[in-house]
This record gives C-alpha cells, sequence and structure tokens, in this order.
C-alpha cells in the first residue's frame, strides 16, 4: 500500500517533468534555448519514473527482482552519461553551422 | 637507490592497473546483466571480461591509471549527491521557467566565457558534463586549458556558473 503510494507520486512528478519539457520545447523561442528542457528536464524525468519503476517491482523481494530493477536503474545512468553529451553535440553543431542565438528584444525565431 | 624500485612499482601500476579496472567494471556489469550465477556463465563471463581487457583495457585509461586512483574515484562518488540535489534544484528552475506565462521577458539568452583552473582531463569532462546536466545552463565549447564557452538561459543561471560547482569538482579529483 504504501509502496503503491510511493510510486504513484515519482511517477506523477516525473510526468509533470516530461510535460514540462515538452511544453518548453513549443514555448521557447529559438534552437539553443529549446535545447534546455528538451535534453534536460528529460534527465530528472526519467530519473523519477525508473525509480518508480524499479521500486514497483520490488513488489516480492527476490533476487531476479532486485537484478531487473539493478537493469532498470542502470538504464538511468547510461541517461545521465549519453544526455549531457548529446545535448552539447547538437548545440556544438549549431554554433560550428552559424547559428546565431537568440537575444532579449528580438524576434521568436 | 630507491629510484628504480619506485619507477618499476609504477610500471606494474601503469600496466595492470587499466585491465584490473576494466576488468571488474565489465565483470560487475556482466553478473548484474546475465544475471545467472552458475559456474557455466559465470565461468563464460571471466573468459569474455579478460579478453576485452586484455585487448582494450588501454582505452579506457590511455596512458595508465591517474596518481591516486582510489582517492579520485572516492571523491567523485562523493560529489554525486550534491550533484543530484543541484540538478534537482535547477529543473524545478526551467520548469518554472518553460511553464511561466510572460516566459519571455523571464530569460535572458547569453553566452559566457570564462576560464577555469581544471587541469587534468577527467576533471574538465566532469565539470562540463556537470554544467550541461543542471538546466539552465549547456557547455557550447571547453578548449585545452579550460577555456569554457557556456550558453545560459537566464541571469540567475549565468550568476553561480564557475562558482562552488567548480571547486567542488577540483574537491573530488584533488586538485585544490
Amino acid at each position: 500500500m504504501v509502496l503503491n503510494g510511493v510510486v504513484m507520486v515519482l511517477m506523477f512528478c516525473g510526468l509533470v517533468f516530461f510535460t514540462g519539457g515538452g511544453i518548453g520545447i513549443l514555448r521557447f523561442p529559438d534552437f539553443y534555448t529549446r535545447l534546455h528542457p528538451a535534453g534536460k528536464l528529460d534527465t530528472l524525468g526519467s530519473l523519477l519514473m525508473m525509480t518508480s519503476v524499479a521500486i514497483f517491482n520490488l513488489h516480492e523481494i527476490t533476487l531476479s527482482n532486485a537484478l531487473t530493477s539493478l537493469k532498470i536503474m542502470l538504464i538511468v545512468v547510461f541517461v545521465f552519461i549519453s544526455s549531457p553529451t548529446a545535448t552539447h553535440a547538437i548545440m556544438d553543431a549549431g554554433v560550428r553551422a552559424g547559428l546565431r542565438p537568440w537575444e532579449k528584444g528580438m524576434p521568436r525565431g | 637507490m630507491i629510484e628504480p624500485a619506485s619507477r618499476e612499482s609504477s610500471q606494474v601500476k601503469t600496466k595492470w592497473g587499466p585491465f584490473v579496472v576494466t576488468f571488474l567494471t565489465s565483470f560487475g556489469l556482466w553478473l548484474i546483466l546475465s544475471g545467472k550465477f552458475d559456474y557455466f556463465h559465470m565461468g563464460l563471463g571471466l573468459i569474455s571480461c579478460a579478453l576485452v581487457s586484455i585487448f582494450s583495457g588501454d582505452l579506457l585509461f590511455p596512458g595508465g591509471l591517474p596518481e591516486g586512483f582510489l582517492a579520485k574515484a572516492v571523491g567523485f562518488i562523493a560529489y554525486l549527491p550534491w550533484l543530484l540535489y543541484q540538478i534537482f534544484l535547477a529543473n524545478l528552475h526551467v520548469l518554472y521557467l518553460s511553464l511561466h506565462p510572460k516566459m519571455l521577458e523571464k530569460i535572458n539568452p547569453q553566452v559566457i566565457r570564462f576560464q577555469s583552473r581544471l587541469k587534468s582531463d577527467i576533471s574538465m569532462v566532469t565539470f562540463a558534463n556537470s554544467i550541461t546536466l543542471t538546466p539552465g545552463t549547456i557547455t557550447l565549447s571547453v578548449s585545452v586549458d579550460g577555456d569554457f564557452k557556456v550558453h545560459a538561459i537566464d541571469d540567475k543561471s549565468a550568476e553561480g556558473l564557475a562558482g562552488e560547482m567548480e571547486q567542488r569538482v577540483a574537491r573530488a579529483f584533488r586538485e585544490d
């Protein structure tokens, strides 16, 4: 019972961050600012979601369930390493292509 | 008289250190991912992890293990909880920005340059990835001698950039 409550709260928070990320991608003015919510609200969102899934999987504590939860947490580790790297690579591609960043007062790009 | 011995021990360290660390990492991952603890599967894992470590152990640490590897690893692990806390705070901030009705007045995107005092590759990579992980700031480029270019989304994220996080990374990798 308590476990299910924790799982629900974590999953709801994860959904809030994912939704915020999606809305942010649509609302921010240009390429560079849109990458901020795209690349990073996802990391905390997936951390919360995956933690909740891993906890839900532990309803019955056995060795195989614990291993499955460990694998789920490994997904988070890999996201935390690859997500900033990918975001930086996309940003760098924009800079190399010569796209100018949006500044205050300019029209939405 | 002491020098040859110490050189020898450091040679042993550069020769076997990368192998041991790569082997332990890959074998730990093997155990978690296979989930079978009988002799046959563990034996397969031992053989394949040993082969991979022999052939590509020097990919992970070109030029051998850095000085004081264990202390640095412990320092890095001790740095992670603080980083998670910062990620949480900064995520809330970007969430607030992206849902704010007058968002265009709140944000002030800018590119900041600063000189970092970090020296080694691994600490600069950690610092750059930490900057990108905490929302509001993304690393655009890092030069060899620690010249950072960072894109920040508003004034608040831009302020605290080169301060506490850099100190903590430096402390984690024993560079202060």
